[in-house]
């Protein structure tokens, strides 16, 4: 128990951590997706390249966003920039910071998938297969036929079943060539990302280390601050409601009281007890009433302050509520001046 | 058990992160479903496109509809819509809200669904390969209409002899495949963006009345549980009672009968309140046909 506690209050006491963890599942699922998702190029001249830079750039572009989406402080960062200034000053200092942490850690997925894009090759192979230089790899057949057609029969070169044109220039050739060059790519791609991060983290305690720290903890505090709020009002929901439903029983078992007007106490602690725990419903009928009054008219929410008891026989039961319905209290009245 | 204890309170609480769980558990399983089930398209020219579109929509529905049944809160609001206003106002920006944030969560498991056929696109082949151009493709072209037809509404079928090796096949499932990828794409795109924007912006338009109305969504959905908890107890303590009172007149009834003096020496006072004056068969007999033929009347007062 204390161990789950424990992780747990550790994640939730360091919103960083968390975001890391989410981070870190969005970027497995970005190489699952990409692995799930069938590649399937068009080999037709004028879509080819439309369908392979749009799978290379889309879908990073949609986990960037849902990177976004996910993370809870986009809505606390929104709503730290949008709030009146009433008495607590507004630091911009700390939404820029926490709107670049949020950046950066949703610009992790979108890295993995054009890297494992690129270093796969599919989608370069599909994007430029109409632009693959005839004149080093191809044969000299390719100038005894039309731009047009050359270029129908280049953009079948990913699509291996129907190529035709193996005497214009070999398919494993192009296909070579072109995943190749994306290889290239993704690794130059992969080794920019990676000295950048490299560049962001040595080089940020060089420039007003001081600040970054007082950022960062103004915006830590924000997000607790509103958990803790959350957490008070949710405690406070509840206490509210078991008051609420006690005093309704209350009230019904009042009201019965007086409809009958008969006296119910046993003067044995026993019954007296058992009477508090059954909230003073004793039979089917008032059972069914007290329900039927639950749905047909709620209590109001509006908490009646406990009542002192009033010492007289007359209320055993406990405290008469002060209750806005009038029989009652002229009852309460009628008997203690007696 | 104090582990699951605190699991379990930790998700009562918060009563979002369990309806979050279920809208991600349905998301989950809609996929799962879909991977599961066998597409077998009927490749006549009537048919497919029925089918097609018919898988494409229907298990959304469903999703959908499974999305409400399950979440618990959709009974909490439509009571709270429903009932009579007695003592307690009605806030409209309350019910609004439990029941924007009600549909948004059933909405996931349903367009997860439509985004995965539209990238498998195995539907889209299905519904529209007989409404392809034919002139587009080589291979169509010395063939009637009719037989056009036929064989534009096989292209879905690649275990079919006539179009196991067929290249204008594979051009056209190709196209199609290629279309449907880009419509789901788009469409994921799409809706992406507008949930950016809906977060991003929500807190630029009435933040507090939008606070109010979940303090107060949250407070009912507590309120509801607490009720519930209540009259279970109570509901345990009568029986208990009710129970008590039916041994009691039992054994009364007992002793008028026999004029059994029921002491017979030592015997503790605890094991004789547990037995409840009923020590032999015969009584025990006599209770339970009791208990079955004339329950006691609900009134313990």
């Amino acid at each position: 128990m204390d161990k789950f506690r424990m992780i747990f209050q550790f994640f939730q006491s360091n919103q960083e951590s968390f975001m890391n963890g989410i981070c870190g599942i969005m970027a497995l699922a970005s190489t699952q997706m990409y692995s799930a998702f069938d590649f399937n190029c068009p080999c037709l001249p004028h879509y080819n390249m439309a369908y392979g830079l749009g799978i290379l750039l889309v879908p990073p572009f949609i986990l960037f966003l849902l990177g976004f989406v996910l993370n809870n402080n986009i809505s606390m960062l929104a709503e730290e920039w949008r709030r009146p200034q009433g008495q607590r000053g507004k630091d911009p200092a700390v939404l820029r910071y926490m709107f670049c942490s949020m950046a950066q850690r949703a610009m992790i997925a979108p890295a993995v998938w054009v890297s494992v894009t690129l270093l796969d090759g599919k989608c370069i192979t599909c994007a430029f297969c109409t632009s693959v230089p005839m004149e080093t790899l191809g044969n000299a057949s390719h100038l005894l036929l039309s731009p047009g057609e050359i270029q129908r029969v280049l953009a079948q070169i990913p699509c291996k079943e129907i190529y035709n044109g193996q005497e214009l220039i070999a398919n494993e050739v192009a296909v070579r060539y072109l995943r190749c060059i994306s290889q290239a790519l993704g690794w130059c791609f992969v080794l920019l990302m990676t000295t950048l991060a490299f560049l962001v983290r040595s080089l940020r305690p060089c420039f007003s280390q001081a600040a970054f720290l007082k950022s960062r903890y103004w915006s830590h505090y924000i997000d607790i601050e509103r958990k803790l709020f959350d957490e008070t009002c949710a405690e406070h929901a509840r206490s509210f409601a078991k008051v609420c439903i006690q005093q309704f029983f209350e009230g019904m078992s009042t009201d019965l009281v007086a409809a009958r007007c008969h006296l119910p106490r046993k003067t044995s602690e026993d019954a007296g007890e058992a009477s508090k725990k059954l909230l003073g419903i004793t039979d089917q009928g008032t059972m069914n009433m007290a329900l039927k009054s639950w749905h047909r008219c709620k209590p109001p929410l509006h908490l009646h302050p406990p009542a002192l008891p009033s010492g007289n026989g007359w209320a055993g039961e406990g405290q008469p509520a002060v209750h806005p319905s009038t029989p009652q209290r002229e009852t309460a009245a009628y008997y203690s001046l007696v | 058990m104090d582990r699951f204890r605190m699991i379990f309170q930790y998700f009562q609480s918060n009563s979002e992160s369990v309806m979050n769980g279920i809208c991600g558990l349905l998301a989950l399983a809609s996929v799962k479903m879909y991977t599961c089930f066998d597409f077998s398209c009927p490749c006549l020219p009537q048919y497919n496109m029925a089918y097609g579109l018919g898988i494409m929509f229907v298990p959304p529905v469903i999703l959908f509809l499974c999305g409400l049944i399950l979440n618990r809160q959709s009974l909490v609001m439509l009571d709270e819509w429903r009932r009579p206003q007695g003592h307690r106002k009605k806030d409209l920006a309350v019910i609004r809200y439990m029941c924007s944030s009600i549909v948004q969560r059933a909405m996931v498991a349903p367009v997860v669904w439509i985004i995965v056929t539209l990238l498998d696109g195995k539907c889209l082949i299905c519904a529209f390969s007989g409404s392809m151009d034919p002139d587009k493709f080589v291979g169509f072209a010395n063939v009637t209409p009719v037989q056009v037809e036929q064989l534009l509404a096989k292209v879905p079928c690649k275990d079919d002899e006539l179009m196991r090796n067929n290249t204008s096949r594979k051009a056209v499932s190709r196209y199609l495949r290629c279309w449907s990828q880009v419509l789901g794409w788009s469409i994921l795109l799409i809706l992406i963006v507008a949930a950016f924007l809906a977060r991003w912006l929500r807190p630029c338009f009435n933040q507090a009345t939008l606070l109010q109305a979940r303090h107060w969504s949250n407070y009912i959905d507590i309120e509801q549980k607490i009720f519930e908890e209540t009259c279970c107890e109570h509901s345990r303590l009568f029986a208990h009672k009710c129970i008590l009172h039916f041994f009691e007149s039992m054994r009364q009834e007992m002793k008028l009968h026999t004029f059994n003096l029921p002491r017979e020496g030592e015997r503790d006072e605890g094991e004789e309140d547990l037995l409840q004056g009923i020590t032999d068969q015969d009584q025990v007999n006599k209770l339970l046909k009791t208990w079955y033929y004339e329950k006691p009347p609900l009134d313990v007062s």
